[in-house]
């Protein structure tokens, strides 16, 4: 809680938007994944790697809202290959693979007869997996299709790294017991109040105080 | 040569009537010269997965099969207990052998053991692969791992100078990841066909060949099969055809394969 890059991070902690604001946006990834390609079922799995497990963080339509929080391993069934692997896999008769059918049951009940799982990367790091289950089979399969998938993934991904962020930086703030945790409280107190403006010139006035001592 | 002390980085006049390379190439490489009537006999191919369920009746036995693990910050190969631990393996092996069915496949099961530590096994295996001395080696697989990228090119390189052909699927991510990406591995992307003896050459690389990748019907864990598309699944075509191209010419290169491969792609003009 010394150095520069931790007293940013907890005064950015104070800005960011809630954790809900970035759940809400999973969501709508998710909800619109599931559109684009008219399935069932879209979900996204976070990597938490203190664990090394894979994470149900959000689902649209089967599933939803049970599924959130629910692990996996990383490197087994078919998300974990995916993100190990780093390549994207569209897989058609998924109640054929025993296991995989297995799982799906004991988790809600619904086995998809489809998958396409696309891994969700920032720059060299992967961060999880993007699931789209039973898509409309009315159009023939293309490989734009996976394509689209792709693009979708990359604005997935930029969700899911602004998601972890977000998270490492509120831990610091509200961990931390340093002024720079003071200053990141201060600052996430004026974000909720509604009397933003007030606050502002209370902290501004605090400021100049601060500042004639220092001379 | 004998007599000289220093390594073979240079070719003395009177050395250069010594190292004849036998070869017998006919005027034009087409299909039927370089794969007709061939089963990949006598090549032993690697399938660098998840695991490989042998008693599937699409891989149809397998030669050998290993798992690399981690014990401490080291990766231990050993016999492989568990078997394939998504499907992908047997998907891969399956594909391998309805090209070159008499082809001997060898499982390197390099998952399972959770993502960190994935690409220290990725490597791992592929030592052990290289060691092994398999005459083909197929990665479904990259890594986006960075500081993996130079081990992996000196393994690459080492393998294509020991003879031993790496086929790796390409990535169709906007990420850098690798070995695709190296020259000194044949990579592989999708074409939209549903032939799989149908491969064209890239004018445009990094990647260098397109087999069949989409709407395949494969082996799957637990004697399943499915149906399944993407560039994971082309890599095994391109494995296959370089075992089948193997067994009838021995001794090929990698880069003679390549050429090979290429001469006899379908928009080259070798598709005969």
């Amino acid at each position: 809680m010394t150095d520069g890059s931790s007293y940013q991070e907890a005064v950015a902690a104070g800005m960011l938007p809630s954790e809900e604001s970035h759940r809400a946006l999973l969501q709508s990834i998710v909800d619109v994944a599931r559109a684009i390609f008219g399935a069932k079922a879209s979900s996204i799995f976070l990597l938490d790697r203190e664990a090394d497990e894979l994470v149900f963080e959000a689902v649209s339509g089967e599933g939803e809202g049970d599924l959130i929080g629910m692990r996996i391993a990383s490197s087994t069934g078919i998300a974990g290959w995916v993100l190990v692997t780093g390549q994207p896999i569209v897989i058609d008769d998924l109640q054929q693979d025993p296991r995989f059918a297995r799982a799906a049951a004991e988790r809600t009940g619904y086995v998809p007869q489809g998958l396409m799982a696309v891994p969700l990367a920032n720059g060299d790091t992967m961060l999880g997996v993007l699931q789209v289950l039973d898509r409309a089979k009315d159009r023939a399969f293309s490989l734009g299709e996976i394509d689209l998938l792709i693009l979708f993934a990359n604005q997935a991904a930029i969700g899911l790294d602004l998601l972890q962020t977000a998270r490492r930086a509120r831990a610091v703030a509200e961990r931390g017991e340093g002024s720079e945790a003071v200053v990141a409280r201060i600052a996430a107190l004026l974000r909720n109040t509604e009397d933003e403006v007030a606050g502002l010139r209370l902290l501004e006035a605090l400021e100049t105080v601060l500042s004639r001592l220092a001379r | 040569m004998s007599d000289r002390l220093i390594p073979a980085w240079s070719l003395t006049a009177e050395a250069a009537g010594s190292i004849g390379i036998p070869a017998e190439w006919p005027d034009r490489i087409t299909k039927d010269w370089a794969i007709g009537d061939a089963t990949g006999e006598g090549v032993d191919v690697c399938i660098l997965d998840s695991g490989v369920d042998g008693d599937h009746p699409f891989v149809g036995g397998l030669e050998s099969a290993v798992a690399v693990t981690l014990e401490g910050e080291e990766t231990v190969v050993g016999p492989d207990e568990i078997g394939d631990v998504c499907g992908h393996g047997t998907a891969c092996a399956g594909i391998v052998r309805s090209l070159a069915p008499a082809c001997r496949i060898h499982s390197v099961r390099v998952l399972g053991e959770g993502n960190t530590g994935s690409a220290d096994l990725i490597l791992g295996g592929l030592r052990y692969a290289i060691e092994q001395r398999f005459e083909v080696v197929n990665l479904s697989l990259s890594t986006t791992k960075r500081k993996f990228a130079e081990l992996l090119h000196e393994l690459a390189d080492s393998a294509y100078f020991r003879g031993t052909v790496l086929v790796a699927s390409a990535h169709n991510m906007p990420v850098e990841s690798y070995p695709w990406r190296f020259s000194s591995v044949i990579s592989v992307g999708s074409h939209e066909g549903t032939d799989s003896w149908e491969w064209y050459a890239n004018p445009n690389p990094p990647v260098e060949f397109f087999a069949r990748g989409i709407d395949l019907d494969v082996a799957w864990y637990g004697g399943s099969t499915l149906r399944a598309t993407g560039n994971s699944f082309a890599a095994p075509h391109i494995a296959g055809l370089s075992a089948l191209v193997l067994s009838k010419h021995p001794g090929l290169t990698p880069f003679q394969l390549k050429s090979v491969l290429y001469l006899t792609a379908s928009n080259t003009g070798g598709n005969q």
